[in-house]
């Protein structure tokens, strides 16, 4: 099944001072080369479950491989393997992006010359090459995450671990950074396990993805699968008189029942799925309601979450960013 | 009356964050050990020949602790407005205040309560370590309305720095100058007794003026009061405006 | 040490350093502080020096182990405030993940402090000079007071770390100043200690071990080769210097309690 680089998780608890699970048993498989996003609210345990899995945290009880070895019984073989990119600035204010590159080679034990080859490969393919003389205070964020890329690969890990590696950037940072991972997992055959509270990139990211709540993984699989489960588009129509609101909504209802829809417009679940389309215009004419638009919407990761937790992850990820700014 | 509910509202959160966070409260006991350390271990300073203060050292040195005490409570309101700033909680209150010197007001309010809690910890300090007082009722009704002016002074001199910087980096220009006030002053004997460089500085020191009228109050012999009255008065009157137009700079900035 | 923890502790102790130079704010006043207190003390409680029973003949020489002290002490908490702000921003956590030994980030840190001991040390030792500070032990006594001086931060740079890798906060290990502050001003520090006139003080004084180190100091400066206050005073600075690494190694090893 995993390959040896890959991880490996069963039945992982954590529990804090309090019987707090942070953690409630969560199983899990990552293939060699594989993105997994780990998909969760705030307070999920997914920062709980990476700092397990990168040795930082002591398991209260489960197993856990990574790369091959025991989280709990083989830390340092376990540490030399992978990379991690952990929280925003974990980065010193006052050093240089280059100093930060050299510091890191010297803590790993790499031969001055290999460090300093390696460092400024690095530097380069992030895009830092320019500011790498600057101090990293002056750092905007994407320049903090790129270069704290760069740091988590300098030793050429094999599992490479990104705990929410794009809060707070803006949209071109974002993408700059989804395309820096796919490829280190594509062209270099690192393992990914990316934890993230953005439907949109685990999405277009993760090979496979996790949904965690409250400690317990909800369900698991490749997005497209996630979202086939859910099986049924929705359907979201926009009346030509905005008075036949109420009524535009009377016939949708009869084809399943409402989800959240924009303003001026209702929307359905269809409960026998987009073949109904064609009946629901004829049902719009029937009743003699005008629509100025109709669409047709597949399911998405959030209408997943909804189905698996009852609540709606949209919500709360855009709260979630707002208390926490850049 | 919403200038005054917007500086209740800002003084009563400031009350409650120095009451109940211990990196708030610990410095408020900073002046106990001042008083501790120079009023315990110096009192044979009292003896040098011209050292003439009939109170004994205890008092001596228990004016200008207090002096210190309101002070730094000043300056500490002055770091948590920069803290507020940073965090972006300070946004909120610009936003939410209809007459901002409200808040100006009611960290004001703040700084006075805790200087008071302050003052009283050294107070009693002074009393277990059995200073004596000489001076009566009115005197040292005068000598807290002295401290109190200062701690106005100190608390505005820093509500300008902080409203001006606005991150926590205005931390050591609000502590400098205040340091150096109170310490290029005649701390530890009388002006006249005071050696070399520092003399000359401590005698245009406003701090000088408001610590010996001090001094005098508590022995009852006023001397110069009024004339420390009016250094205070005036030092308040034009940090006020220097605070009102740190205001009006916040305000601008848009943060 | 092999040398591939050599090369960790070079690294880490060139941040240190880094670290502190880049931050005027901090630099700039553990130099300025102190001096500027020494001439306060001088100023104010020169006429103290007349007082029967008084060591030496100038106040000046005798408070001037202050800004040694003091310094040593800035250093100490500035120290242990960027250690606690490692903590805080995750970069300890980056720095757990790699190969390092956790001696070596403590010898690191450490270094730095001794480092920055050093330059005020001889800083001090210049101004201090200057100013007309009689030294009697002579030239061979100025190596000892920098020595001094270094082992002194050091001590109370154990002590930062420790508070640093307990709370994980820069906020606490700030506002432990004021305690850390008690220790020096309760002792003989601004007065010799049979010159203090409360018992309560005195008794506190005499066995505050900074009161032992500052009379070592002093020794070197108003007595000349005082081999009792040097011991003492060696022997005091040393306890704290074990005592601050041992529970600094041990609080290090509870903090990086990776797996």
């Amino acid at each position: 099944m995993a390959g040896s680089n890959g991880i490996e998780v069963e039945d992982l608890v954590r529990e804090f001072k309090g019987g707090l699970r942070a953690v409630d048993g969560v199983s899990l498989r990552v293939c060699e080369g594989e993105i997994y996003g780990f998909l969760g609210p705030n307070g999920a345990g997914k920062s709980t479950t990476v700092l397990m899995l990168t040795t930082l945290l002591p398991i209260t009880a489960g197993t856990a491989t990574v790369a091959g070895f025991d989280v709990a019984r083989q830390g340092p073989l376990v540490r030399s393997a992978i990379g991690a990119a952990l929280q925003e600035a974990a980065l010193d204010p006052y050093l240089t992006g280059t100093e930060h590159v050299r510091l890191q080679a010297a803590l790993h034990g790499m031969p001055r010359k290999e460090g300093r080859r390696r460092g400024d490969e690095l530097l380069e393919r992030v895009g830092l090459v320019e500011a790498a003389g600057r101090k990293v205070g002056g750092y905007s964020g994407g320049m903090k995450r790129r270069l704290d890329l760069a740091l988590a690969l300098l030793h050429g890990p094999e599992v490479l671990f990104l705990d929410e590696p794009t809060t707070g950037l803006d949209p071109q940072s974002r993408q700059a950074l989804w395309e820096e991972v796919s490829r280190l997992a594509t062209d270099e055959g690192v393992t990914v396990f990316l934890t993230t509270q953005y439907l949109e990139e685990a999405d277009a990211l993760a090979d496979r993805i996790g949904i965690i709540d409250d400690g317990k993984i909800v369900a698991e699989d490749t997005p497209e699968a996630l979202k086939a489960q859910i099986g049924r588009p929705s359907v979201e129509a926009v009346p030509q008189d905005p008075a036949e609101l109420e009524s535009l909504g009377d016939v949708l209802g009869r084809f399943g029942s409402p989800v959240a829809a924009s303003s001026g417009a209702v929307a359905v679940r269809l409960e026998r799925g987009a073949g109904e389309l064609a009946e629901v215009v004829r049902a719009l004419d029937g009743a003699g309601v005008g629509v100025s638009s109709l669409r047709l919407d597949a399911p998405t990761l959030d209408d997943v979450f909804l189905e698996k937790t009852g609540r709606s992850l949209e919500g709360e990820s855009e709260d979630a960013a707002e208390e926490t700014p850049a | 009356m919403l200038f005054f509910s917007v500086a209740l509202a800002v003084a009563r959160r400031q009350v409650y964050r120095v009451f109940t966070k211990l990196s708030f409260f610990l410095p408020s006991l900073f002046p106990v050990l001042f008083f501790l350390a120079f009023a315990g271990g110096l009192t044979r300073v009292g003896e040098v020949p011209g050292f003439d203060f009939p109170a004994g050292y205890e008092a001596f040195q228990f004016v200008w602790v207090l002096l210190q005490a309101v002070t730094f409570g000043g300056a500490f309101t002055g770091f948590a407005i920069a803290g507020d700033f940073e965090s972006g909680f300070a946004r909120r209150l610009l936003l939410a205040a209809h007459r901002r010197e409200g808040i100006i007001l009611g960290y004001i309010l703040a700084s006075l309560v805790r200087v008071t809690f302050t003052g009283l910890l050294v107070a009693v300090s002074a009393y277990l370590v059995g200073m004596q007082v000489l001076g009566g009722g009115v005197d040292l009704f005068g000598l807290v309305g002295l401290a109190l002016l200062l701690n106005f002074s100190a608390t505005l001199f820093a509500t300008g720095i902080a409203l001006r910087l606005r991150t926590q980096q205005a931390s050591p220009l609000i502590q400098t100058p205040l340091f150096l006030m109170l310490f290029l002053a005649p701390v530890f004997v009388p002006m006249p007794l005071l050696e070399g460089w520092i003399e000359a500085v401590a005698a245009v020191n406003p701090l000088t003026f408001l610590l010996e009228a001090g001094r005098s109050l508590i022995i009852g012999e006023p001397a110069g009061v009024w004339f420390a009255y009016g250094v205070g008065a005036a030092l308040a009157l034009v940090l006020l405006g220097w605070a009102l137009t740190g205001l009006r700079r916040a305000e601008r900035s848009g943060s | 040490m092999s040398r591939a923890v050599l090369l960790q502790v070079l690294y880490l102790s060139r941040r240190s350093v880094l670290r502190a130079l880049r931050q005027p704010a901090t630099v700039g006043p553990a130099l300025v502080f102190p001096l500027l207190l020494l001439a306060v003390y001088a100023s104010g409680l020169g006429p103290a020096s007349g007082l029967e029973g008084f060591p030496g003949d100038s106040y000046l020489d005798f408070i001037f182990a202050f800004p040694l002290v003091q310094g040593a002490v800035f250093a100490a908490i500035s120290a242990g405030t960027d250690l606690a702000r490692d903590i805080e921003s995750g970069f300890l956590s980056r720095l757990s993940l790699t190969p390092m030994r956790p001696v070596a980030l403590l010898a690191g840190l450490l270094a730095g402090v001794v480092a920055l001991g050093l330059f005020q040390g001889v800083f001090f030792l210049a101004v201090g000079l200057l100013a007309g500070v009689e030294v009697q032990a002579g030239l061979l006594g100025l190596p000892l007071l920098v020595l001094f001086t270094v082992l002194v931060g050091l001590g109370f740079g154990g002590i930062g770390a420790i508070l640093a890798l307990r709370t994980g906060s820069g906020e606490a290990v700030q506002g432990s100043f004021p305690l850390i502050f008690v220790s020096l001003f309760l002792s003989s520090l601004l007065f010799p200690r049979n010159l203090i006139e409360n018992d309560w003080f005195r008794a506190v004084a005499t066995v505050n071990p900074v009161s032992y180190m500052v009379e070592g100091i002093r020794s070197l400066i108003i007595t000349g080769w005082d081999l009792q206050a040097l011991a003492l005073g060696f022997g005091a600075t040393g306890l704290l210097v074990a005592a601050g690494l041992f529970g600094a190694a041990a609080s290090l090893k509870t903090r990086m309690a990776r797996s």
